[in-house]
């Protein structure tokens, strides 16, 4: 693969193919969805952050007018059952269910308790409110570092902390810890002329996607359970509602809706497994809407964090060891991502001595989710600091430090693997480069900050076909849900392979009946890995259209050969067909084609991302305000640049969120006091200028065309620059997020 | 032969060894050698006869998704870490990861 | 059951009637009663402004707006923009500038743009991200949305 590859599709920038319906209203989301007969549902929530249900009585609210069914932890299959069919899995499974329904413990505020359907949507909220439960109600964990106490509350009574299959016996909060070692931690410091250490806490915070989760579910009298909703994955709703209900995946249909958002937050499922039990109940098509508490309160926010980086350096900026402490809130349950943060927080660096310990802890809010780069953005807010204290300290550039320790091809990664062609020492060479880094920043208490991210990528299963069309075009069926524009980004690299416009694809994201297993739209893989089966789908179309052409022209197959969209008969015979001419003809040569690919790609390559900012900080009201911002990063290939840009832009500002304004403020019982979106203060387009980016192409190894994830990385650098710039504008050293006015004018000593 | 990058964690079941070489064309044969080698090892990384489920294998480098029997080239480096999947929580996939 | 109320009001220059229930908002009566499902409900407390639609000449929130409040009055919603063979300008700006991702927000952008450009056709990039500061998008950032609403007011 060469870099200078000419494209005609690619690297373009075609009107997406849903806009239109997007730009008109016209598109259906999850809650926009309709269908006859249709009930309302409704959930009750536990008011309390640790209680244990003593009774729930429902009996009342059966009875209100209009109410067609409740349903509670009752209404899931028995756990025993489940612990029967998994093996190892059913405490796993337990927990599973009990986020879907608590059945003897609520573990945080807005935990789901019960859920109503009804003939309308207000009808179901009153009857919630008839719902008896009684609770008693137990002392909440609401920190990290307290829930790791030894006598701290315990969530769980038969959780035990797992280490890499060893388990502790004692009863904990502490689900598991783990750990990389690369050379020798001691003789690395001993070895640095200059060692840093500093402590940072990072607050809790949610992807804040605009739709609310949603879903409308439907059983037939066959017991065929059909899910409508939004969701990143819709085979991945179908095993998890497999799984909680106990019911077989070939009975399940789920159809994906467009969906509002998700940033990692709509894989997980939440009421679409209440919907179905309240269609089950009431043998009527249920649709459940949260509101926006129901989402800041009962999903998965992002954990929050409490994080020790310690590095050292020689006195030329050489860095010789580094050293970490990473404790994730996991929320209710165990899972947070601190097996991503452990794998990225020293990623971009090339250091020999490694220490990296990570744990996961269980305390009183709800489980986490995945969000953008999950983990990743807590820990680059450390390393990056103190990366950035250390070229200050040793009178370096801070892209000069970075550029010094960057990590290579052939580099080995601080958790043992060795890196394949990567493109960090490029994106910090464009930021080197650029006018925003070259220009004067000499205000008074203005400052600039740089800063820098990893995140891996994955692949994971896609599925693509495609069918021929006579007028030369073609539908492609996909099963890859669109966030954020990828039925062009994947229409785009089936058309440059087809040598056809990219208007001349249609695709469709379709039902899990109706095309091979895909995996959730995350981790940054749609345009790599299913991108990456409509190349292989396309030439699928190509070589069976060879065969057309061979049979038009009585040549051997052989002498068939394609390029820029013309079917051409080499050794002898001239002949020459575009595509569209050819598709016409399929009828008189065998009948329809149909182009197939199913694809696991390994090769994701990671993504890296290179961050400079200029701030303001108003000292008397502690608040920041963003000046400029630029983003460097390898996309490997941008198949559509526009949408490149916009999730580089749509990164960055979710990150200044996170390093500004936003958090979930818990009071002493654990009650989010914030659960809206006026309190938790997500930026607006006032708050901001316009987001530069650069968008540099290391081309990835793994993809035909190069391409690499581009949607989570962006987010990483945004907090560890902003906090370095505000060091810069006023000479203090942020190690709290949200960097919020209050926190700023405590810093300043104002207040 | 096969390398084996050692998880910390395990390094106390290999004398401290941070890795080692052990004869084997397949996962499976390369897990079982090691067993031989450094008696408990087996149970760390694997759930009965499959990888455990909270772990990722990657091999030279590349995070890939095995099964025991996949075969391996006579160089190839093996690392066991925490098993990463585009954020969907691993315990919903006990099979798959 | 409570008692519907009878309204008689104008939607997209068409005379419409409908029956509501005095506690449904106007949101609530588009999305349910209406089938006009383009305004979208985010929060319900007037915070995120995807369910704008234009009153009267008035931006507004619709989910602070009741039902039975739009007797007499005239609602333009996201559903009435484009003409049956052409986009609205901020529609075709919107497309062209790639100044949507997940699209649940854009229908509230371009209501209150439009509301924007009807007052003032020439904004500049301030104006236009302090009148828009009322619409939340969580995955643009919003620099393609304000190019936009920048380049829809020249085109127009």
């Amino acid at each position: 693969m060469s870099e200078k590859k000419e494209y005609k599709v690619i690297g373009t920038r075609p009107i997406r193919h849903d806009g239109v319906d997007k730009v008109t209203g016209r598109a259906i989301y999850g809650a926009d969805f309709q269908i006859t007969g249709l009930l309302h549902g409704r959930v009750l929530r536990s008011p309390h952050a640790h209680a244990r249900i003593v009774s729930i009585d429902t009996s009342r609210a059966e009875a209100h007018p209009g109410v067609k069914g409740v349903v509670t932890a009752q209404d899931l299959p028995a756990a025993e059952d489940k612990m029967a069919d998994l093996g190892e899995g059913p405490v796993n499974l337990k927990y599973l269910c009990d986020n879907i329904l608590a059945s003897d413990k609520a573990l945080y505020k807005g935990h789901a308790i019960a859920a109503v359907a009804a003939t309308n949507p207000h009808i179901a909220e009153e009857a919630c409110e008839l719902i008896d439960v009684e609770y008693e109600v137990l002392p909440p964990v609401l920190e990290v570092r307290q829930a790791m106490e030894p006598d701290a509350p315990i969530l769980h009574e038969h959780l035990t902390t797992s280490s890499l299959g060893d388990t502790e016996d004692k009863p904990t909060n502490i689900a598991s810890h783990l750990q990389h070692k690369k050379g020798d931690i001691e003789k690395g410091f001993a070895d640095a002329e200059v060692v840093i250490e500093r402590d940072f806490v990072t607050g809790t915070v949610h992807q804040g996607y605009i739709e609310p989760h949603n879903a409308t579910a439907h059983y037939n009298q066959d017991g065929q359970l059909t899910v409508w909703c939004s969701t990143q994955g819709a085979f991945t709703v179908r095993e998890q509602l497999a799984e909680i209900l106990q019911y077989p995946v070939s009975k399940i249909k789920v159809v994906p809706l467009e969906i509002g958002g998700g940033f990692g937050g709509k894989i997980n499922v939440y009421i679409k497994p209440v919907a179905a039990l309240l269609a089950k109940k009431t043998g009527k098509p249920v649709k459940v809407l949260m509101n926006r508490a129901d989402v800041f309160e009962g999903t998965g926010p992002t954990p929050a964090s409490y994080i020790t980086i310690k590095i050292g350096a020689k006195k030329d900026g050489k860095i010789t060891a580094a050293q970490t402490s990473l404790a994730f809130e996991a929320g209710a349950y165990p899972g947070s991502p601190v097996g991503a943060g452990a794998m990225c927080v020293f990623a971009p660096y090339n250091i020999e001595n490694v220490l990296i310990d990570g744990y996961d802890v269980v305390l009183n809010k709800p489980k986490s989710a995945p969000y953008r780069a999950p983990g990743a953005t807590n820990a680059a807010f450390g390393t990056e600091t103190v990366v950035d204290e250390l070229a200050e300290t040793l009178n370096i550039d801070p892209l000069e430090i970075r550029l010094m320790n960057g990590a290579k091809e052939g580099d080995r990664r601080p958790d043992g693997p060795v890196y394949p062609r990567i493109g960090f020492i490029e994106t910090l060479e464009a930021a080197k480069e650029h006018p925003h880094y070259t220009s004067s920043n000499g205000k008074k208490y203005h400052g600039r900050g740089i800063a820098s991210g990893f995140w891996f990528n994955i692949g994971l299963e896609s599925s693509v076909t495609i069918n021929v069309n006579p007028d030369g075009t073609v539908n492609l069926v996909e099963g890859s849900t669109d966030i954020g524009g990828t039925r062009a980004s994947i229409a785009m690299q089936a058309a440059e392979v087809l040598g056809i416009p990219a208007e001349s694809v249609n695709p469709a994201v379709v039902d899990t009946n109706s095309i091979g297993y895909t995996a959730v739209t995350g981790g940054s893989r749609t345009t790599y890995a299913t991108g990456y089966a409509a190349y292989e789908a396309a030439q699928d179309v190509v070589k069976q259209m060879k065969v057309r052409a061979a049979k038009l022209w009585e040549v051997d197959e052989d002498n068939v050969q394609f390029a820029d969209g013309e079917f051409s008969s080499i050794n002898g015979k001239e002949e020459q067909m575009s595509f569209r001419d050819l598709s016409g003809k399929l009828s008189q040569t065998g009948g329809p084609v149909v182009g197939r690919a199913t694809m696991d790609p390994a090769g994701a390559g990671g993504a890296f991302a290179t961050h400079v900012v200029d701030v303001e900080v108003d000292v008397e009201t502690g608040k920041v305000e963003i000046l400029r911002y630029t983003a460097t990063q390898d996309a490997g290939k941008a198949i559509h640049p526009s949408y490149v840009e916009g999730q580089i832009q749509g990164g960055v500002v979710q990150g200044i969120g996170w390093a500004l304004n936003e958090e979930y403020i818990y009071n002493d019982e654990g009650e989010m006091t914030n659960a809206s979106f006026l309190d938790y203060r997500m930026p607006t387009c006032l708050d901001l200028p316009m987001i530069d980016t650069v968008i540099v192409e290391v081309p990835n190894p793994g993809h035909p065309y190069g391409v690499r994830g581009v949607g989570e990385v962006p987010i990483v650098p945004p907090p560890a620059a902003i906090a370095n710039a505000i060091y810069d504008a006023i000479g203090i050293r942020m190690t709290e997020l949200p960097m919020s006015p209050d926190r700023l004018l405590k810093a300043l000593g104002k207040i | 032969m096969p390398t084996i990058a050692i998880p910390s964690l395990i390094r106390n079941l290999t004398d401290g060894e941070e890795s080692v070489t052990v004869e084997g064309t397949t996962i499976r044969e390369v897990i079982n050698n090691l067993e031989n080698q450094y008696p408990g090892t087996k149970a760390k990384l694997c759930d009965g006869d499959r990888i455990h489920p909270s772990i990722g294998v990657y091999i030279n480098g590349v995070l890939t998704r095995v099964a025991m029997h996949d075969r391996l080239d006579a160089d190839a480096e093996l690392h066991f870490l925490p098993a990463i999947s585009g954020g969907v929580s691993s315990d919903l996939y006990p099979d798959e990861l | 059951m409570v008692r519907k109320s009878h309204i008689q009001t104008t939607i997209n220059d068409e005379a419409v009637e409908f029956l509501c229930e005095p506690r449904q908002s106007l949101l609530e009566v588009l999305r349910d009663e209406l089938h006009l499902t383009g305004a979208k409900e985010g929060c319900n407390n007037g915070n995120c402004g995807a369910c704008s639609v234009i009153l009267d000449g008035r931006l507004v929130n619709s989910c602070l707006v009741l039902g039975v409040e739009t007797e007499g009055k005239s609602v333009e919603t996201i559903e009435g923009l484009a003409e049956p063979d052409k986009l609205h300008p901020i529609q075709d700006a919107f497309l062209e500038n790639a100044a949507l991702q997940c699209g649940i927000c854009t229908p509230g952008f371009i209501m209150s743009a439009k509301a924007l450009l009807d007052n003032n056709p020439n904004p500049t990039e301030h104006e236009i991200r302090y009148w828009l500061a009322g619409n939340l998008c969580r995955c643009t950032g919003y620099d393609k949305i304000v190019r936009a609403v920048l380049d829809a007011a020249a085109a127009t």
